[in-house]
């Protein structure tokens, strides 16, 4: 049962990787020539697909940022004459509320310090599980990938205990080395790196695997070769498996920091944005702001600051990363 | 705007008919089905209610949905876009000024001074008010919800308190005495502070209003306000109370049976966690202390409201008469532990005799509404946001009422374009 499960998952991971490795090279080669060029055909096979993303994906994006730009609020759901178009307004009041830059700083304290960690966590248990010395492979990279699919909600209700200050595991460890309790999730300055803590033990798993499949497919030959060259172990990590591994490393960033700017659950079922809105992530500020107070037009503003946010740093990364691998 | 006419149209155009088809129209034509919403506990066992309503009215069908409290507000908000709304709901009375300003509710005054079986006079009349927006009643009080004093009667006795405080004088004094007898990781009482009633009591009890000016803005500044939230912060300055939130204390009937915790600000609902959970000390209710001498409370609870647009009214109104029917309460008081919203009802053997309802009873004479605008929900969510923030020492108490103040007369700047608007036009 495990061995099938397992078995499956790799082979869709793989394509994963796969499609990342040709988004990776196709863009080296030039770029593929538009299908409709070849054969005109192909619009119409494509038409279903591209009319339900016009319609499911497109149009409410459109007109979520139509409404950005009003005051859509519980008033306006009564009566939509009460609504106003206050062009920019929404914009510039989130600009001016210290909560919207508060709610920024820890996203991106998540992400810039969660996001990292897990790819690392991630890429360091592929390494790993990837020798050949190492044995019950399949068992490790079920018990791995196991905190992945497991709810999160019965995750968070598990780790608050184990947050507890007086009865936690985790105090109780700190104890034994002789360091005082923390108060995880009560104080300011830890709920975050708690939440963070959670996140990666959580999420680890799923990159792990795509790492392994990127692993996989760099040829047993190259480090065959780099080890009659004389090359050591860090050299060969360095040379051979880290360019080897790239496509699958840059697909694996973008992923994930997407994935991190977008914190809401964990804070939402573990802290609700406390304490002093040291956890409070900009999605959970727009889901209180849209959902629970139904101020829409303000909820809608931060959806598109977040977009933007999150453009800029994809864009700030496949840069980085393009320097990177031309160098 | 027309865009927004059009996306109603299509969603109610959809939604109806897909709502009437999984409703299963019945085929008896003469049978007028009610359709009701309850929340929560409350739907799992208004179900057994039902039977002896329908025994009485053979014409009239009840098909109760439960929804869960978390989901319950966007639900009633959904349906009421979507023009699907319920004849009757269960509608917690913090929400009804919202309803009322949606114009999805019915009033009931005429109905309610017709009938003698619903006299206003029986009612607790700070829990009726919640239900009076400008000057007319659009909900009828179904069950009552305070907060009022938990204690250990026995920690207090051996602090030299036989009796609970009955001022804030004698309940400093008691805390302060509590306290030192007790170890540094134990407390006097427990205030969570990610919760807004307890700093919002304690600010009305010191004639605080919270909003000026028909609820235009913010009013926390305001010295009456400002001596209640003094003394809620000095609690935690002098340690009485520990600063943690809810979400820490991962079980506080634990905590209180280590006697870890002294007292607790809580709602009826305790009366039977406290039964089950706390089993090895003793512990007590008791109406809240005042400033000088007993202290008012937050009038919460649910009410049952009629939707306006309702094909059956008069068979729904006659449902909320049932439920509001002493014995029905009675009844509804033994299921659910929730207590009921008229004098008469208290009357009952069920409910005299029970000791620590009886606290409860006391305080519903005293009882003060919150501002009965739509916002009120995300106002009294700003003042625990201030409060925590005061408490922790990272504003003082002027800063964090100042900054309240500017929050929530951002919040209230669409209300007052509205009252505006409505008094522009008239």
């Amino acid at each position: 049962m495990t061995d099938t499960t397992t078995g499956t998952g790799e082979i869709s991971i793989r394509a994963e990787a796969g499609i990342a490795a040709v988004a990776g090279s196709g863009r080296r080669r030039g770029g593929l020539r538009a299908p409709a060029e070849r054969n005109p055909a192909a619009y119409w096979f494509l038409a279903p697909a591209l009319v339900l993303i016009f319609i499911f994906f497109f149009l409410p994006v459109m007109a979520a940022l139509g409404l950005s730009f009003t005051d859509f609020d519980i008033y306006a759901v009564g009566d939509p004459a009460n609504t106003r178009w206050v062009g920019l307004r929404n914009y510039t009041q989130l600009l001016g509320t210290p909560l919207f830059w508060q709610a920024l700083r820890n996203t991106f304290y998540f992400a810039l310090v969660g996001g990292p960690l897990s790819i690392g966590v991630s890429l360091g248990a592929a390494l790993l599980l990837n020798q050949k010395m190492v044995r019950f492979k399949g068992l490790f990279r079920t018990v791995y990938f196991a905190p992945f699919v497991t709810t999160l909600v019965a995750v968070a209700i598990v780790w608050r205990y184990m947050f507890h200050t007086r009865y936690g595991l985790l105090n109780y460890g700190l104890g034994a080395f002789g360091m005082g309790p923390v108060d995880w999730l009560g104080d300011p300055r830890w709920a975050m790196p708690a939440i963070i803590l959670m996140t990666v033990w959580k999420s680890f798993g799923y990159n792990m695997l795509i790492f392994i499949a990127g692993l996989q497919a760099i040829p047993e030959e190259l480090y065959e070769a780099a080890r009659i060259d004389g090359a050591s172990a860090w050299q060969r990590f360095r040379h051979v498996t880290l360019p080897g591994l790239a496509p699958t490393l840059v697909f694996v960033t973008v992923i994930t920091m997407i994935g991190f700017f977008q914190l809401f659950v964990e804070p939402y079922v573990m802290t609700m944005g406390g304490p002093l809105r040291s956890t409070t992530s900009v999605v959970l500020l727009m889901y209180e702001e849209g959902f629970r107070w139904w101020r829409i037009g303000h909820a809608a503003a931060v959806a598109f600051v977040l977009f933007i946010v999150i453009l800029i740093a994809t864009l700030v990364q496949l840069a980085l990363q393009k320097r990177w691998s031309d160098a | 705007m027309t865009f927004i006419n059009r996306v109603r149209q299509v969603v109610a155009a959809i939604a109806v008919p897909l709502l009437a088809a999984a409703c299963g129209g019945g085929g008896e034509a003469d049978v007028a089905t009610i359709r009701f919403w309850a929340m929560g506990r409350e739907g799992e066992v208004v179900e057994h209610l039902v039977p002896e309503f329908e025994r009485r009215n053979p014409g009239i069908r009840v098909q109760v949905q439960q929804i869960p409290w978390s989901a319950a507000h966007e639900k009633l908000l959904t349906a009421f876009v979507g023009g699907a709304t319920p004849d009757v709901s269960q509608l917690g009375n913090s929400w009804v000024p919202e309803f009322q300003a949606l114009g999805a509710l019915e009033p009931l005054d005429a109905r309610a001074s017709a009938s003698a079986s619903t006299p206003r006079a029986d009612y607790f009349a700070g829990i009726w008010d919640t239900n009076v927006i400008d000057g007319r009643t659009y909900g009828l009080p179904w069950y009552v919800d305070t907060r009022v004093l938990f204690y250990r009667p026995d920690l207090l006795a051996a602090a030299g308190y036989p009796q609970p405080p009955k001022n804030w004088a004698e309940w400093m004094d008691a805390m302060r005495k509590l306290k030192a007898r007790m170890g540094p990781s134990q407390f006097p009482i427990l205030l969570p502070t990610n919760e807004w009633p307890q700093p919002v009591i304690l600010g009305m009890q010191t004639g605080g209003t919270l909003l000026r000016d028909g609820g235009r803005w913010g009013d926390f500044s305001n010295p009456a306000f400002r001596r209640g939230f003094d003394f809620y912060v000095q609690l935690f300055r002098e340690g009485l109370a520990p600063r943690v939130s809810a979400s820490e204390i991962s079980n506080r009937y634990q905590e209180f049976e280590r006697g870890n915790i002294a007292m607790m600000i809580t709602g009826p609902w305790e009366i039977g966690e406290f039964t089950t959970r706390v089993t090895g000390v003793p512990w007590a209710t008791a109406p809240l202390p005042g400033p000088d001498g007993p202290g008012v409370s937050l009038a919460g609870g649910a009410s049952l409201v009629l939707f306006r647009n309702s094909r059956n009214k008069d068979a729904a109104w006659r449902f909320i008469q049932y439920l509001s029917e002493p014995a029905t309460q009675v009844r509804f008081y033994e299921l659910t532990g929730d207590l009921p919203a008229r004098r008469s009802s208290w009357r009952s053997p069920a409910l005299a005799g029970n000791e620590r309802a009886a606290a409860f009873r006391d305080q519903l004479d005293r009882v003060v509404p919150l501002p009965k605008v739509p916002e009120a929900e995300a106002i009294v969510n700003k003042v625990f946001e201030q409060g925590e923030r005061a408490v922790r020492g990272q504003a003082t108490v002027e800063q964090a009422l100042a900054a309240l103040d500017a929050d929530v007369d951002r919040l209230l700047e669409k209300r007052r374009w509205m009252l505006d608007r409505r008094e522009g036009g008239q």
